[in-house]
């Protein structure tokens, strides 16, 4: 279990270094060839130095000659930084390549401060709509329209890829490929106010069988008959006045809060202005769909991992988790009633 | 005059140690299970520095608490089974389930009771 944001940001080796697809691997490359360089000419340029002070004079006479300007100062440096920007833009060729159309397509949207993930079909429509996680097959490309909701983000796997913004008004495209299954961690990588740090999220890159289970399973939980009119006709508990809601024994010796009244109270407690659960009357597009929160890897955006007890503390007070993020504290639920509704919301997957 | 000699005499006591010493559990152990949990999501913790939640109470000065929960005696066993499985410990509980293992239990409950930290806010 764990913790996924801090992950993209250190670990080691460091995530920046250790590619695991192969528009990461070039740039990495590029980056170990560039510094290798540098360390070769500084070396000649300290070996220069310390010669031309204390090494013997025919070596002064040399170093400080017009042949060594000629050579060293402009036919040397030439050569090499022709050769190294010749070869590093044709090995980071493939990162610019146009958009065949025929890539698979997933949506990130910045806002602040989570992401929105929708993935499109051949005809750019949303088939499913998530959030703060990216799935994708291993060793195919993806292309990932980049946009914001706000402000300027911007989107970074540093296993996966080179970070690039999200800015308001404009399509931004990424192409990431994993070469190896596993959880990437991912953040965004530009200053967008209160609480950037802490938002993140996580790739996942699913071997091909378990990729087409990934897709089915969340394509037929996308798109289920609406079920309206059931918990309009059940009265709704009184949210805000009975906090003291009878105690259940039974539920202490092991068996779960009421997800089904866990339901009520979501719909009942204006969850649903901000958050969609397809499938439900829960409809709100404001904040993270929640279609899927019970299988999600973390919670408030790549900073959790996701189990009871933390969505229960997400839900009742977030702001002291994430300060400054959208959703207000929900302290006027009692704890059973943040435990129903985390109930239900495991049940999302 | 008296009472500065009784500062005096007692700044001369030795700082006491930790309340309970946790045998076969490892407190440094049940510190990055409490980091990888995300036990800060509800509770303030002395030395972790994030998050610092409030919807559950601070567990500053945990080696000096009374009961645990306000209900359960306090034991290593106690605390380590309240971590667990706190509602099955303490009926009416809001804090739910973790998900750790009996041995994650002690350990988190050996680091708990070794931040003798005289209850100041870290």
């Amino acid at each position: 279990m764990k913790l996924s944001m801090p992950e993209a940001v250190w670990g080691w080796p460091p995530p920046v270094l250790d590619p695991a697809g192969p528009y990461a691997e070039d740039v990495t490359l590029l980056a170990w060839v560039l510094v290798g360089m540098a360390l070769v000419v500084t070396a000649i340029v300290v070996a220069a130095l310390w010669a031309a002070i204390k090494g013997p004079p025919w070596i002064k006479d040399k170093l400080g000659g017009e042949r060594a300007v000629w050579i060293g100062g402009i036919a040397f440096p030439g050569v090499v930084l022709t050769a190294l920007l010749i070869w590093g833009l044709t090995l980071t060729a493939s990162l610019t390549q146009p958009i065949t159309g025929q890539e698979m397509r997933v949506r990130v949207t910045g806002e602040m401060w989570w992401f929105r993930v929708q993935y499109l079909d051949e005809a750019g429509e949303v088939v499913i709509d998530d959030a703060n996680e990216l799935h994708l097959p291993v060793g195919v490309p993806v292309v990932v329209e980049l946009r914001s909701a706000d402000v300027i983000h911007s989107f970074w796997v540093p296993h996966l890829s080179g970070k690039k913004d999200m800015v308001p008004g404009r399509t931004n495209l990424l192409r990431i490929e994993a070469s190896e299954a596993g959880r990437f961690g991912g953040v965004c990588a530009e200053y967008c106010g209160g609480p950037h740090a802490l938002m993140g999220f996580i790739a996942v890159a699913h071997e091909q069988a378990d990729w087409q289970t990934w897709l089915a399973a969340r394509l037929a939980r996308q798109q289920p008959d609406i079920t309206l009119p059931q918990s309009r006709t059940t009265p709704l508990p009184a949210v805000y006045t009975d906090v003291d809601l009878p105690r259940d024994s039974a539920l202490r010796g092991g068996a779960d809060w009421d997800a089904t009244q866990g339901r009520a109270l979501f719909m009942a407690s204006g969850c649903s202005a901000c958050h969609r659960v397809a499938g439900t009357e829960a409809n709100g597009l404001a904040g993270p769909d929640l279609t899927h929160i019970g299988s999600r890897l973390s919670l408030g955006a790549g900073i959790l991992p996701n189990h009871r007890g933390t969505l229960v503390g997400w839900i009742g007070d977030s702001q002291s988790i994430k300060p400054g993020n959208r959703m207000p504290t929900y302290d006027r639920l009692s704890g059973d009633q943040l435990n129903q509704i985390a109930a239900w919301l495991e049940q999302q997957k | 005059m008296l009472g500065l000699g009784l500062l005096l005499l007692a700044a001369c006591k030795e700082v006491p140690g930790p309340r309970y010493v946790t045998s076969g559990a490892d407190a440094r152990n049940g510190k990055t299970l409490i980091e990888e949990t995300g036990c800060g999501a509800c509770h303030e913790i002395p030395g972790i520095a994030w998050p610092r939640g409030r919807l559950g109470p601070s567990l500053a000065g945990f080696d000096d608490i009374g009961l645990i929960a306000g209900a359960l005696p306090n034991t290593p066993e106690n605390l380590a089974h309240f971590v667990r499985n706190a509602p099955a410990a303490k009926p009416g509980s809001t804090m739910p389930p973790m998900p750790v293992t009996d041995a994650e239990a002690r350990d988190i409950a050996a680091y708990l009771y070794s931040l003798n930290d005289g209850g100041e806010d870290k």
